[in-house]
């Protein structure tokens, strides 16, 4: 997959070796109603896929906002590429975000952007000079095979169409953390399976990704893929995935 | 932050599709700076008129010679002007020639009138230097030993309620420029707070981007200074239009006292920079406004 070249001078110093998420005893409310999350505790290992599951209400929309800096937690302490992100001054988040990609259920495309500027969007917000933009944007157009739809507006294009533009505008900063927030509700089976695949090729370069779903379907398209639960806001562990290093590295003797 | 990076709401103009000039606000900063541009030139050209008149005649007195024999009125009006050549404080004396008194009283007598004629006391304009005005009681009794029945006017009795009535409106044309400024801020305000709402998605979504707070309030802010600039430009164009007409106008009556109010030259350059002062307030209010409510995201 053609990526564009990180400009590696406006970044944080690179993450030491480790997990890229951490949580301790992480909680959430919104106002003074009850704790959204609880207790949350668990860590995400740098090149992981991970889905997270859970019923309506569970909480994974509230998980995912405090991995795109979104939000704050009320209480307990998240450490992202290694460093705290709960005390850290709003002034450099800006900079945390750009390593972060997000693609949301109702893509949250720029409706009177076309395609291509929808995609090139990042690029722009991180102040990759215009003459470089063009080739990667066509390139990520490509890959999400949309080559012939790059001056088409959002409206104009399908739900599948619509949600790999999202993708392709969110990985086309080569973002260390890829979040996806129930990427495939708003497409068909078939579509779901491609954007999948999408976010596997992706990890395969190297980007931690998690996605949110209530598609159990989806849970086997990535063989590789571990699994998050959450329920009333606090964390089962099925598959052992989240604790460091993860069951299936112990038993196979290495990182995956 | 690269150059590239500061300027990229500039670049992307898309983003936000209101085209300038396609809401109410570029109209109503035209109207307020219409009525801004109104307010400043009369301040301006009222402090200009007081000035003049005040470096013209503020420091004037008038010695009246009341004497209904022409002969012994123009002997007194001759030895109190030599006398008043001599003393000390004054820096000018002119008797004011017998024309000039025929033009004051023509609009009441007529033409025909002659003041040869008419027991019309004979006048002297003085003009005091600095610290003339604390000699006047002196000066009024040795004019009065020449000239018994003289008079002497100090026109700073009648001048200063004028200067002060001047002053008052000088105030009122301040104040209502300072409420006009306050208008415009808080004009931009509300169509900061509305552009910020129409947008929030995609304000959003830069925000999770990445983008700084700077860069999106910089491209709200730039679109805002530009309609403001052009509404300015608009409404100061017609006040200065209005200014020169009612200008002509006042030329054509010849009005001595309207005359003296006229604009001077550095105020039509205030005028002509009034709709770029107007955008650069936009810009800084837009900014203040904009960076407080992304302040409110995380």
């Amino acid at each position: 997959m053609p990526l564009v070249a990180r400009d590696e001078g406006s970044r944080p110093p690179v993450t030491a070796p480790g997990p890229i998420v951490r949580f301790d005893n992480v909680g959430l409310r919104y106002g003074t109603g009850a704790e959204t999350l609880s207790d949350l505790s668990f860590s995400l290992r740098t090149g992981g896929f991970y889905f997270l599951t859970g019923p309506s209400g569970a909480g994974k929309t509230s998980l995912l906002k405090l991995l795109y800096l979104a939000l704050r937690p009320s209480r307990g302490l998240i450490r992202l590429f290694g460093e705290d992100i709960v005390t850290m001054p709003r002034g450099r988040l800006p900079g945390f975000r750009r390593r972060i990609g997000v693609v949301f259920q109702e893509f949250r495309l720029v409706p009177h952007l076309s395609a291509f500027d929808n995609v090139a969007l990042p690029l722009r917000v991180a102040g990759v000079d215009e003459r470089d933009i063009a080739t990667p944007v066509n390139e990520m157009l490509a890959w999400v095979g949309l080559s012939d739809r790059a001056s088409a507006r959002p409206a104009t294009l399908s739900g599948g169409e619509q949600q790999r533009v999202a993708i392709a505008r969110a990985v086309i900063a080569r973002p260390e953390l890829l979040v996806a927030d129930e990427p495939t509700g708003n497409v068909d089976p078939e579509m779901a399976k491609r954007l999948i695949h999408l976010f596997d090729a992706l990890n395969k370069l190297g980007t931690t990704v998690i996605v949110a779903t209530h598609d159990l379907h989806l849970l086997t398209s990535v063989p590789s893929a571990e699994m998050i639960r959450l329920d009333r806001g606090q964390l089962a562990d099925p598959t052992g995935a989240l604790r460091n290093p993860p069951r299936k590295v112990e038993a196979a003797g290495g990182a995956r | 932050m690269t150059a590239a990076a500061r300027d990229f709401g500039a670049r992307d103009g898309r983003l936000f599709p209101e085209g300038r000039l396609s809401g109410p606000m570029p109209w109503v900063i035209a109207i307020m700076m219409f009525l801004t541009a109104l307010a400043a030139a009369t301040g301006l050209g009222l402090a200009a008129g007081a000035e003049r008149i005040e470096g013209q005649i503020g420091n004037r007195v008038t010695v009246q010679i009341v004497e209904a024999n022409p002969e012994l009125r123009d002997r007194q009006a001759v030895a109190v002007a030599a006398m008043l050549e001599r003393a000390e404080g004054v820096t000018r004396v002119r008797p004011v020639p017998a024309d000039e008194l025929d033009a004051l009283l023509e609009p009441w007598l007529g033409a025909s009138a002659a003041t040869a004629e008419l027991p019309v006391p004979a006048l002297i304009d003085v003009d005091l230097g600095a610290g003339g005005r604390a000699r006047l009681p002196q000066l009024r009794a040795a004019v009065q030993e020449v000239a018994p029945a003289a008079m002497v006017s100090d026109v700073a009795d009648w001048l200063g309620p004028f200067s002060g009535l001047l002053a008052s409106l000088q105030w009122l044309a301040a104040g209502l420029v300072a409420l006009m400024i306050a208008a415009t801020a808080a004009t931009v305000v509300l169509a900061a707070r509305s552009s910020l709402n129409t947008h929030g998605q995609t304000i959003e979504i830069l925000h999770l981007m990445g983008a700084t707070d700077q860069q999106i309030a910089r491209m709200f802010q730039r679109r805002i200074a530009l309609d403001v600039l052009f509404g300015g430009i608009v409404g100061a164009a017609l006040a200065i239009l209005v200014l020169v007409l009612i200008g002509g106008r006042v030329a054509a009556i010849g009005s001595e006292l309207l005359g003296s109010i006229a604009l001077p030259g550095h105020a039509w350059v205030v005028l002509a920079l009034l709709p770029f002062a107007g955008a650069v307030l936009a810009l800084l209010v837009a900014r203040v406004t904009i960076q407080r409510a992304l302040g409110r995201l995380l």
